[in-house]
């Protein structure tokens, strides 16, 4: 990858960011909150995709993220308030944002289409503020000046600074092109007047020229720099001393209070020279840093409204200028993240790097075994005899909790919280609503609910499924919402938390609820349940989930597309969860969605059939129990039923069902594992005996072989032998299958 | 991967190659070098339901599963009756990493291709599946083995 293709990369992938900060803010605000942080927030987000689309001249987005923060500046600073068709106006803005980032990713052409629109809107709502022509093309090119500093508009500048009124010296340096030929460099300067005082600096950048009339050797920016603090017109001269006459420069003392005159430069001189020559005489204040600085920092945060440029700083650049009043800190970290330009760096918010995905995975398929090997090698320990007191086997325990901290802390590194799944529902119930003609509210909780990278990647298509469902299906129209004496607005739910170990993930609607009538007579009609079949509420609800339930009649633009309930399902099982539904007449309708927090590690029941080991999922398991004669019955050929508190549940014998053994093996020398398969069907699942409980790492057959019926992986055990992970459903649908074929 | 095709593809080039050759039974057989990653002795693997009886199961490999595949009874003969003294040879074949069960390792030769005589026509079908061409070595006949068929095939064995 050439290195501008790989910076590029970088921005969308910062683009990606923004774009999130951006809905995420707009939402929050939507939602009523008017921290100016947020506002601040989200128009830091587009200025920083602006400038990045800059960098690189992407002008379909630079054209629409300038009007976009116009807009957005008109609320940051109070003109317009952010009432709720604004924002509603934003957020599509924001879409539309997102589009054409993506679409600039993949280099397309051509407008987008609801851009022009929204630009119209957008200006109506600035109020015609935006200067289509000068302004705009001022930021774009203005990425492209040979400096290498992004300063921001001067309302960005922290008025915090103006109420003092400080000694100094106001400049003015517009450098000509000669000054960059000459390789000089304004940031250099200015940054070098930063060190003799407190600077406040004012970008001017009214003369850069639309790009294409834009001289790339041409100098069009001036800076007005405010020096205060112990400072002369000459120390200042001095700086430019290099420049001089590649440079309009003028000096003039500050808000016309009189400069400290011409004394203190003298002083100024004869002081460094008694500094060079090792006099230990105390020095003034700002002499005494500068020069000491190097061994006397850290100085307190930089009070440099220059953003941080490429160039290397010296140590001393951040040169404290005692006498002022340093900017409070909030202020000068404001400064350092409006500043920024393209691709700098964001406002920090938790120091984060970027890891290629294959390390992490190898790295917790080290721990994986790592964990294994420790396993065997306690079990080693064990076997020859060391008494549980000694100091190895101590030492062995220790190591286990490391080895176990060390496997939470890796498995922690691909953990993310689900709200980047979560972000991109608000657009689609956005869109969504629009085609229904339906309002909705999407309301989301647990954003900060963490799990595993992959299982978010593979949670975005059957959530998007849901809830388009839920809008389409689970909401009624506004007129019937209205008659049945709801407000006009629905409300889908979306919510995540941990429980037990998983995580649980809801989406809900205040709906009509599903029509059971409807569903009973379309799987009647489907041939998916017979006529007579008399069936609960909830094996009803449940019939969604069924392979060809999807209506014809039902089929829309929306929910349509040929992929039905079933499909959802088969996505969160290959995941290793599960879906029900749960519906109230009237009320709404819930999905839950129980999944496991990553897909490395498994909570097992560990049993052994027909001298085998074998491992179930601990999830699907509700109790085990010993089989009583009494409670088992025959039921035609060599299908057993047992009887568990007065029901009925096939008793499964997984020897048998796996293929280890021929003859069945009599219900009351084994253990049943008491199991609840998709869609809420129970069973019995009889083992020879059940040697206990263990977290397992779950370990691929595919990878080396390829998937075996009623096996869902293969795991490690202590001993170093593999042991297969039953795939509970696969034998529980294969003993059915065998029992039909029996009777 | 790529750099064992490469390599494999060198060797072909100048004529030259290296196998291990290895027995089941009264016959021996030999595989190229560059497909093979170990040889490890055997440990009891753990069986495998619903596959075919020439799959042994699968044991562990440094955290990897592995199948094992009983080479004599892929081929036809009486499936080998594990013990310590049977060797695994642990094979890259595409992207699996398979283990062999055979009964012992008996040498690496070093051969040209124009040693390899063509199979002939013989009405076993595991020979035309599986042998590659003959090489006669010292008075033995040593048969080499294409790897590339020796897991089950999918939609064949799942049924």
């Amino acid at each position: 990858m050439d290195p501008l293709a790989a910076i590029l990369e970088t921005f969308f992938q910062e683009c990606e960011e923004q774009l999130a900060e951006l809905e995420s803010g707009l939402l929050a605000m939507e939602g009523g909150d008017t921290d100016p942080e947020i506002v601040n927030a989200v128009f830091r987000a587009v200025h920083s995709i602006k400038g990045g689309a800059g960098a690189f001249s992407l002008e379909a987005l630079i054209r629409f993220a300038h009007v976009f923060e116009t807009a957005l500046d008109e609320v940051r600073s109070g003109r317009m308030s952010p009432t709720s068709d604004v924002l509603k106006t934003m957020l599509r803005a924001a879409d539309v944002l997102a589009d054409l980032v993506r679409a600039a990713q993949a280099k397309e052409e051509g407008e987008h289409p609801n851009a022009a629109a929204l630009v119209e809107e957008l200006k109506a709502l600035s109020g015609g503020a935006v200067d289509t022509s000068g302004s705009e093309e001022d930021w774009g090119d203005f990425e492209f000046t040979p400096s290498v500093v992004a300063f921001d508009a001067p309302a960005d500048a922290a008025p915090v600074e103006e109420v003092e009124i400080q000694p100094g010296v106001k400049v003015t340096f517009k450098p000509r092109g000669d000054l960059y030929a000459k390789a000089n460099e304004a940031a250099i300067l200015l940054r070098e007047l930063g060190r003799i005082g407190t600077i406040e600096v004012e970008l001017d950048a009214h003369e850069v020229p639309p790009l294409q009339d834009l001289d790339p050797e041409a100098a069009y920016l001036s800076w007005t720099i405010n020096v205060t603090g112990d400072v002369t017109e000459d120390s200042v001269r001095e700086v430019f001393e290099w420049v001089d006459g590649d440079c309009e420069l003028k000096v003039e003392p500050l808000g016309g209070a009189p400069a400290p005159g011409a004394d203190a430069g003298f002083d100024l001189s004869a002081l460094l020279a008694r500094v060079q020559d090792d006099t230990p005489a105390a020095p003034p204040a700002a002499i005494e840093l500068e020069l000491e600085a190097p061994l006397a920092l850290e100085p307190a945060p930089a009070p440099e409204p220059v953003a941080p440029a490429p160039v290397a700083p010296a140590p001393v650049v951040a040169a404290a200028p005692p006498p002022a009043p340093a900017l409070p800190p909030a202020a000068a970290n404001e400064h350092a993240a409006d500043g920024q330009g393209a691709g700098s760096r964001k406002a920090e918010a938790g120091a984060t790097i970027r890891v290629d995905l294959d390390r992490v995975d190898r790295l917790i398929d080290l721990v994986g075994e790592l964990v294994i090997n420790q396993a065997v090698l306690a079990q080693r320990v064990m076997e020859a005899g060391l008494a549980r007191a000694s100091a190895v086997a101590m030492g062995l325990d220790e190591l286990e909790q490391l080895t176990r901290e060390i496997q939470d802390s890796v498995m922690a590194i691909r953990a993310q919280p689900v709200k980047s799944v979560f972000q991109r529902m608000p657009r689609l119930v956005r869109e969504v609503a629009a085609m229904t003609g339906k309002p909705v509210r999407l309301v989301t909780e647990g954003e900060g609910t963490e799990v595993d990278k992959t299982v978010i990647e593979r949670l975005a298509d059957p959530l998007t499924h849901m809830i388009r469902n839920a809008i389409d299906h689970g909401l009624e129209s506004p007129e019937k919402r209205a008659a049945a004496g709801k407000p006009a607005e629905g409300v889908v739910k979306l919510s995540a938390a941990h429980r037990s170990g998983r995580i649980v993930i809801e989406v809900s609607d205040d709906g009509g609820g599903i029509n059971r009538e409807r569903v009973k007579s379309i799987a009647i009609e489907k041939n998916l349940i017979s006529a007579e079949a008399t069936l609960s509420d909830e094996e009803i609800d449940n019939l969604i989930f069924m392979p060809g339930f999807s209506t014809a009649s039902e089929v829309s633009d929306i929910s349509g597309r040929g992929v039905g309930m079933d499909v959802v399902r088969r996505s969160i099982q290959a995941l290793g969860g599960r879906i029900t539904i749960t519906s109230r007449p009237g009320k709404g309708s819930t999905f839950t969605m129980s999944l496991p927090l990553t897909l490395a590690v498994l909570d097992g029941m560990v049993v052994s059939v027909e001298g085998q080991t074998l491992v179930a999922p601990i999830t699907a398991i509700i109790e085990t129990l010993q089989p009583k004669s009494e409670d088992v019955h025959s039921l035609g050929g060599h299908a057993r039923v047992i009887s568990i508190r007065g029901g009925f549940v096939p008793l499964i014998d997984v020897g048998m069902a796996l293929g280890y053994r021929r003859e069945p093996l009599p219900a009351t020398q084994g253990v049943a594992l008491l199991i609840e398969g998709e869609g809420g069907s129970r069973a019995a699942l009889l083992c020879d005996a059940i040697q206990g409980q263990r977290q397992v790492v779950i370990k691929s057959l595919e990878a080396n072989y390829r998937q075996v019926p009623g096996v869902a992986a293969a795991t490690i055990l202590g001993d170093g032998r593999v042991a297969l992970i039953l795939d509970i459903d696969t034998i529980v649908t294969v003993s059915r299958g065998d029992m039909r074929k029996a009777g | 991967m790529n750099q064992v095709i490469s390599q494999n593809g060198q060797t072909q080039a100048g004529g030259m190659r290296e196998l291990i050759s290895f027995r089941i039974g009264a016959q021996e057989f030999c595989v190229d070098i560059m497909a093979i990653r170990e040889i490890r002795g055997w440990t009891a693997a753990t069986a495998l339901p619903q596959s075919p009886s020439f799959v042994r199961g699968v044991i562990n490999l440094r955290g990897a599963v592995l199948p094992i595949v009983d080479l004599a009874s892929r081929l036809g003969f009486e499936s080998t009756e594990a013990n310590d003294r049977n060797v695994i040879i642990v094979a890259q074949i595409g992207e699996q990493v398979v283990g062999l069960l055979v009964d012992a390792v008996s040498d690496i030769l070093t051969i040209t291709d124009d040693m390899i005589q063509p199979t002939p026509d013989v009405a076993s079908e595991t020979a035309k599946t599986f042998v590659r061409g003959l090489i006669p070595m010292e008075g033995r006949m040593i048969s080499l083995i294409g790897l590339e068929r020796v897991l089950p095939e999918l939609e064949l064995e799942a049924a």
